[in-house]
């Protein structure tokens, strides 16, 4: 009995034994065959003996893609009011545009390209539905040329990538330029009547017609100013903007600079015209050394006193602020056109504890000269101050020109406003086909010029 | 290595360029000198290589096209003709084209961009049925102070009695306002440019700050 008892405890110790042995091998086995179930047979997709990828593949093969059809005819036609460098496109969608047509993509080559020489190109892609007219010339990678005959082709790109392409079509026209742009006609008509009045009053200026103009302090100080700096024995400062020659602003600058070099050769006083642009320099060059002449005084001009600097920005105003830290000019002039190195010149001139006059259309420039200068001449009074200046009877009628154009520009503003009021009462405020003031405002809408 | 000098180089410089804030001195001036003539000799290397060679160079006298081209590279080789007094008159012929060139294509863009867009915009609505109170407002203030800042800017009237006097007025008020926002909103600007630049001191060249 004892025996018996003793061998079945013998034979339970064994089975923990070999338990013990056995499961760090079954355990090792698992982590081999990984996370995949070691019972299902391993599956190799790449092998086409492979019963398991066949199937799959089958079944895909089994839905045949949809029959769609490719997109109709291509229209060309020459793209008005241009140079011959645009085309108008336009093609009939595919008729199965809503069984996953994505885009569609319109080629373009040259019919001498159908040897092979040249690649269809995809000068647009439309989204399906969108629109079906594209002008052909803006891509700069594939301009179109004027007189050139081009073929195209639209294909229509399906969800899954297939391409079903139309037919080539040779284009029916060739870009052909305009000599007049017809959708300027309002800005000609414009600049026809605005010369008009300058000139009409140029001619009332010349009769001797006695024009009045307005005081403008900044132009009333130019005279004082370079007497400040006469008395004082120091130079006078012209900075003539920074801007390149067809800029108006550095135009008129450039006209002040005459009369102020005119009183500066009079009274001897040195002058400093640094400058960014080389082609400014030049006429700046011109323009004081005439002055002089004028004047009476050529023997007085100094070959350096007008001089290129660089035509980098920022460096320009450092050696600017060098120069009026060093040299302390009485007088400084800041006139032409200024981008963000007007605080800095302003600010180191006003340190420096010179008188400051400055003058410039930039609207968004304006604000630091009125802060930091003693006058300062805003957008059209620059323009004006050479008239001023000179009170030449062809500038000054330009002036009361200009104030002409003001004129109208005012009538009609208070035509809208009067429209406005009357759209109001007769319901055209709510109704735009009955708005009077839209109708005018047809009048002189240019945005399709933009 | 050399970005490191490079580094260098350019914290000295702006150190040296910011010194101007006490006063004007020799490493200012150093600075100045030196920012002018890298800049003048850098423009000139690009207005060769992004200009005269791919515009002049290589399609005239590389490949024989385009010799159209050469009239205007004469009209600016008069320039040159400065350096000899004795035909110096030849170097207003471009000066004059460029003028003439200048103000003829800017005419009537300024006239359609800055006259009859500014008109068209200006013709808007006083008010519009169902529309917020505040563009009433707005549309008002446009039109009428339009009218204001084109009163101030008559020269050939006196600023005075009820119309120019008074619209005259409201002219410069409302141009004066519109200066104060654009005054605010630039220096709004100025200030992430110096943001920008301290922090190239103290992140790229000190590395205080990541």
């Amino acid at each position: 009995m004892r025996n018996t008892t003793e061998r079945r405890f013998m034979l339970k110790h064994l089975e923990l034994l070999l338990l013990m042995v056995l499961l760090p091998f079954g355990i090792a086995q698992a982590q081999e065959v990984g996370p995949q179930d070691a019972t299902a047979p391993a599956v190799d997709s790449s092998n086409p003996s492979d019963s398991s990828a066949v199937s799959l593949d089958t079944a895909l093969e089994v839905v045949p893609p949809v029959e769609i059809a490719p997109p109709g005819a291509v229209t060309v036609s020459d793209f008005p009011n241009d140079a011959g460098d645009h085309l108008l496109v336009s093609f009939e969608p595919s008729p199965d545009e809503a069984l996953g047509i994505l885009v569609y993509r319109i080629y373009r080559r040259t019919p001498g390209a159908t040897d092979g020489t040249e690649e269809w190109a995809v000068v647009k892609t439309v989204a399906a539905g969108d629109h079906t007219e594209i002008v052909d010339g803006y891509d700069p990678d594939y301009l179109v040329t004027q007189g050139t005959q081009y073929e195209y082709r639209v294909a229509a790109v399906t969800a899954d990538c297939r391409e079903i392409p139309g037919e080539v079509t040779v284009a029916q026209v060739v870009g052909r330029g305009e000599w007049f742009h017809t959708e300027k006609l309002k800005v000609l008509i414009g600049c026809i009547i605005f010369i008009s009045l300058i000139f009409y009053y140029f001619k009332r200026a010349q009769m001797c017609h006695e024009l009045y103009l307005r005081p403008i302090p900044g132009i009333d100080a130019i005279d004082e100013a370079i007497g400040r700096a006469t008395e004082m024995g120091k130079p006078i400062l012209y900075v003539p903007g920074l801007s390149g020659i067809e800029d108006v602003a550095t135009i008129a600058s450039l006209t002040i600079l005459n009369r102020v070099a005119k009183k500066v050769a009079e009274y001897q006083t040195p002058l400093r015209v640094p400058n960014r642009d080389p082609i400014v320099y030049t006429v700046a060059e011109e323009s004081v050394k005439q002055a002089y002449m004028e004047a009476g005084r050529p023997d007085s001009y100094e070959a350096n006193s007008v001089f290129f600097v660089t035509d980098s920005q920022f460096a320009y105003v450092a050696a600017v602020n060098g120069l009026m830290t060093r040299e302390k000019p009485a007088t400084n002039f800041y006139l032409g056109m200024f981008w963000a190195e007007s605080l800095l010149l302003a600010e180191t001139g006003s340190l420096s504890g010179a008188i400051q006059i400055a003058g410039t259309d930039a609207i968004t420039q304006l604000p630091f000269f009125i802060t930091t200068c003693d006058y300062t001449l805003i957008g059209e009074e620059l323009y004006a101050a050479s008239a001023y200046l000179g009170r030449e009877p062809k500038q000054v009628g330009s002036v009361k020109g200009q104030d002409a154009c003001k004129g109208i520009v005012m009538t009609l503003v208070t035509v809208g406003i009067i429209l406005s009021l009357v759209d109001i009462f007769t319901g055209g405020a709510t109704d735009p086909s009955k708005s009077l003031l839209l109708k005018l405002q047809g009048l002189v809408d240019v945005t399709s010029l933009e | 290595m050399y970005e490191t000098i490079g580094l260098w180089v350019a914290a000295i410089l702006t150190l040296a360029v910011f010194s101007f804030l006490y006063k004007e001195n020799p490493l200012y001036r150093f600075a100045e000198h030196v920012v002018v003539g890298s800049s003048l000799g850098y423009t000139i290397v690009i207005t060769y290589q992004r200009v005269l060679y791919p515009r002049l160079v290589e399609p005239v006298f590389l490949h024989g096209e385009s010799l159209v081209l050469i009239v205007p590279a004469m009209l600016g080789l008069l320039y040159v003709t400065r350096f000899f007094p004795r035909i110096a008159w030849l170097s207003r012929y471009p000066m004059a084209f460029l003028l003439g060139m200048g103000m003829g294509m800017a005419f009537p863009y300024d006239m359609q961009a800055y006259i009859l867009r500014q008109i068209q915009a200006t013709l808007i609505p006083l008010y519009t049925p169902g529309a917020p109170w505040y563009n009433t407002l707005g549309a008002v203030v446009i039109v009428l102070g339009t009218l204001a800042g084109l009163i101030y800017f008559f020269f050939s009237k006196p600023h005075k009695g009820p119309f120019f006097g008074f619209g005259s007025k409201v002219g410069i008020w409302i141009i004066m306002i519109g200066f104060g926002a654009t005054f605010g909103f630039t220096v709004m600007g100025r200030i992430s440019l110096l943001i920008g630049r301290v922090q190239f001191l103290l992140s790229d060249w000190l590395g205080l700050l990541h």
